[in-house]
């Protein structure tokens, strides 16, 4: 059996957690279940009901109302322990990479992160992973109870199976004393507004580390009015003070969707990835005929971009 | 406060990877390496909650010989000693078993904070940190941006979470924090420093035999492509004049 363990913020499933359930219902191992944590989860219990599963778990208690690693590490043991799964799936989530691999360590048992699929070996379970950021895939097996988290949209939810009926809903006792947590948390809050809006620009020209110095961003800059784009980047550039936080494109920054997504030295690491492959034209330009960022664009240029981009601007101004 | 540091020796980001034969492993001998990025930023940070709290800052490694040269920058950089957990099979061991020889070697330090990146540039398991909080005991807490000392000894931490959102939390010492890159702005090694390092003591802890990984990388490979890309080629002048008429022509999506 594959039990998967569902997110929510404030009742609301995240989107991820199906894709979770699609992965378990499309491994082919066995019976899927899936549990959902909280204070009170009758609402995405019932919602996570309709898909087909052979049952919905729903752990509640006062003591994990608010999601804390010790308390969900607590809860989700004991869980596991009482229905003895042969595998654990969710969803490779900020929160999942909090607690997951303590809880793998809690019970024994070995977690594989970031899979983007599954396959079947001689009827055991292998789980595909990149490695090296992205250049190289793993086929990995394991011993034992193992638990995987699936990166965010590498396994399509609009593959979920629904149920002809809604899956029977058991309720469970988290059983997590408060005094046994040791972390505090605070509500979740966002920095002070932000000055620009990617998420409405038409087109965007964003930058890598493949620019060097801070003095070279002017290039992008000018390619950008050129093209009467706004200036985005990866996050790097960013860390470095190179260009303010607000146009940091990505999982931890925005997630854009324009017209035109034109990558600079970019090398298209997942966590840039998820934040521009909505995009509707991709282009990348870098020196490495191997990056990942290709994986996406649909046109490429494998060049220096600083004898490439100056040759846009004019052909663009001409 | 008695902080310790883990640091992976990574291969450089401009490195490519090569399968090796039996596709299990990549072709590493011609590798150059560097320290782990957010790994940096842990060293950083260990450093400034030195200079305000007091302490000593004692970076780790585990892995093979060639790891003494990111111990030895890191020492340059001002940490005050090093641990080496000596073993060549940690490279391909599972974050279980990296931790656990971690552990061994670090439990007895008995420290009151231990700092690590959140996530390998090779591996990327995001794992080992978490991992060795729970084989010591304390709580962790990932993906750190801010650290404050708290009067009462305690810590408050600021948590990156998805999309731009953050969460400040508490825990209590002794704890463990994976750090987030960008948390500050990284110093260099200075020549003073890098002539102090060489003064400064590089501990080899013979790592324990037999180490037992319950996952295990069964084939390597080069993804797949999922989408065709049409590459532009030819001089920088030829490549951008076909880029722009591609843009306006076919995509239309320019003005
Ligand atoms: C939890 C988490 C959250 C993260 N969130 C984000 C996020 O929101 N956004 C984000 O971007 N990253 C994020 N990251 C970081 C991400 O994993 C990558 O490290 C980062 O995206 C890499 O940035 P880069 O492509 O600019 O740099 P690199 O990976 O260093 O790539 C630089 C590229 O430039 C190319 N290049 C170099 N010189 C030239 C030249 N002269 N001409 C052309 N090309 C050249 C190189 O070939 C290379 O491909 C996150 C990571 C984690 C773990
Ligand atoms: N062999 C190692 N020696 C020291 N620290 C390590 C080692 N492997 C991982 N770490 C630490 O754990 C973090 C996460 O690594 P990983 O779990 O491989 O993604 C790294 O950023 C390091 O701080």
């Amino acid at each position: 059996m594959i039990l998967v363990i569902a997110e929510h913020l404030a009742g609301t499933l995240n989107r991820a957690s199906w894709e979770a359930i699609a992965a378990a219902q499309q491994a082919g191992a066995g019976p899927v279940k899936a549990a959902v944590l909280g204070a009170d989860v009758a609402a995405p219990a019932a919602e996570l009901a309709a898909a087909a599963l052979d049952e919905v778990l729903a752990v509640s208690g006062p003591a994990i109302e608010r999601y804390t690693l010790d308390g969900y590490v607590t809860a989700i043991a004991a869980l596991v322990k009482a229905e003895a799964p042969d595998h654990v799936f969710l969803a490779h989530t900020y929160q999942a990479r909090d607690f997951a691999p303590a809880l793998a360590a809690r019970l024994g048992a070995t977690l594989v992160t970031d899979c983007v699929g599954t396959t079947l070996a001689d009827g055991a379970l292998q789980f595909v992973r990149p490695v090296f950021q992205g250049r190289l895939y793993a086929d990995v097996a394991t011993d034992g109870l193992t638990l995987a988290t699936f990166q965010i949209g590498a396994v399509r939810a609009d593959g979920l199976a629904r149920g002809e009926s809604p899956a029977p809903i058991r309720a469970i006792d988290a059983g997590v004393e408060a005094a046994a947590i040791r972390e505090q948390p605070e509500a979740p809050f966002r920095e002070a507004k932000q000055a620009v809006d990617l998420t409405q620009a038409e087109r965007i020209v964003a930058v890598g580390r493949g620019i060097k110095e801070q003095e070279k961003i002017d290039l992008a800059r000018r390619l950008a009015d050129a093209l009467g784009a706004e200036i985005g980047a990866s996050r790097p550039i960013c860390d470095a003070g190179w260009l303010p936080m607000d146009r940091q494109i990505g999982s931890s920054g925005q997630t854009v969707a324009p017209k035109l997504y034109l990558a600079l030295g970019v090398s298209g690491a997942i966590q840039h990835l998820v934040g521009m492959k909505g995009a509707r034209t991709i282009v990348a330009i870098n020196k490495d005929p191997e990056a990942p960022i290709f994986e996406v664009a649909d046109f490429g240029i494998v060049a220096d971009l600083f004898e490439v981009v100056p040759e846009l601007i004019k052909e663009l101004q001409g | 406060m008695k902080i310790a540091v883990c640091i992976k020796q990574v291969p450089t980001r401009d490195w490519q990877p090569r399968v090796a034969e039996g596709k299990t492993w990549v072709r590493d001998q011609d590798a150059s390496f560097e320290v782990n990025e957010p790994d940096a930023y842990a060293l950083e940070e260990g450093l400034r909650l030195k200079e305000k709290h007091g302490g000593e800052v004692v970076v780790c490694s585990a892995g093979p010989a060639r790891v003494t040269q990111a111990l030895r920058e890191a020492l340059a950089r001002g940490a005050d000693r090093a641990l080496h957990v000596q073993g060549d099979e940690l490279v391909t061991a599972d974050p279980h078993a990296v931790a656990e020889a971690l552990a061994a070697a670090m439990k007895d330090e008995r420290f009151d904070l231990i700092l690590t990146g959140l996530q390998s540039d090779d591996q990327g398991f995001a794992q080992t940190g978490p991992i060795l909080a729970e084989l010591l005991g304390m709580p962790s807490a990932t993906i750190i941006m801010e650290v404050d000392v708290q009067p009462n000894g305690g810590l408050r931490v600021k948590r990156e979470l998805e999309g731009g959102w953050f969460q400040w939390m508490t825990l209590p010492l002794p704890a463990l924090l994976t750090i987030q890159s960008g948390i500050n702005q990284l110093r260099y090694a200075t020549l003073k420093g890098i002539m102090a390092a060489k003064k400064k003591e590089i501990k080899a802890i013979p790592g324990a035999a037999g180490l037992v990984s319950r996952q295990r990388i069964v084939s390597l490979y080069v993804p797949g492509k999922q989408k065709i890309t049409q590459m532009i080629s030819g001089s920088p002048a030829e490549a951008a004049r076909e880029l722009v008429r591609k843009l306006r022509d076919e995509a239309r999506v320019l003005s």
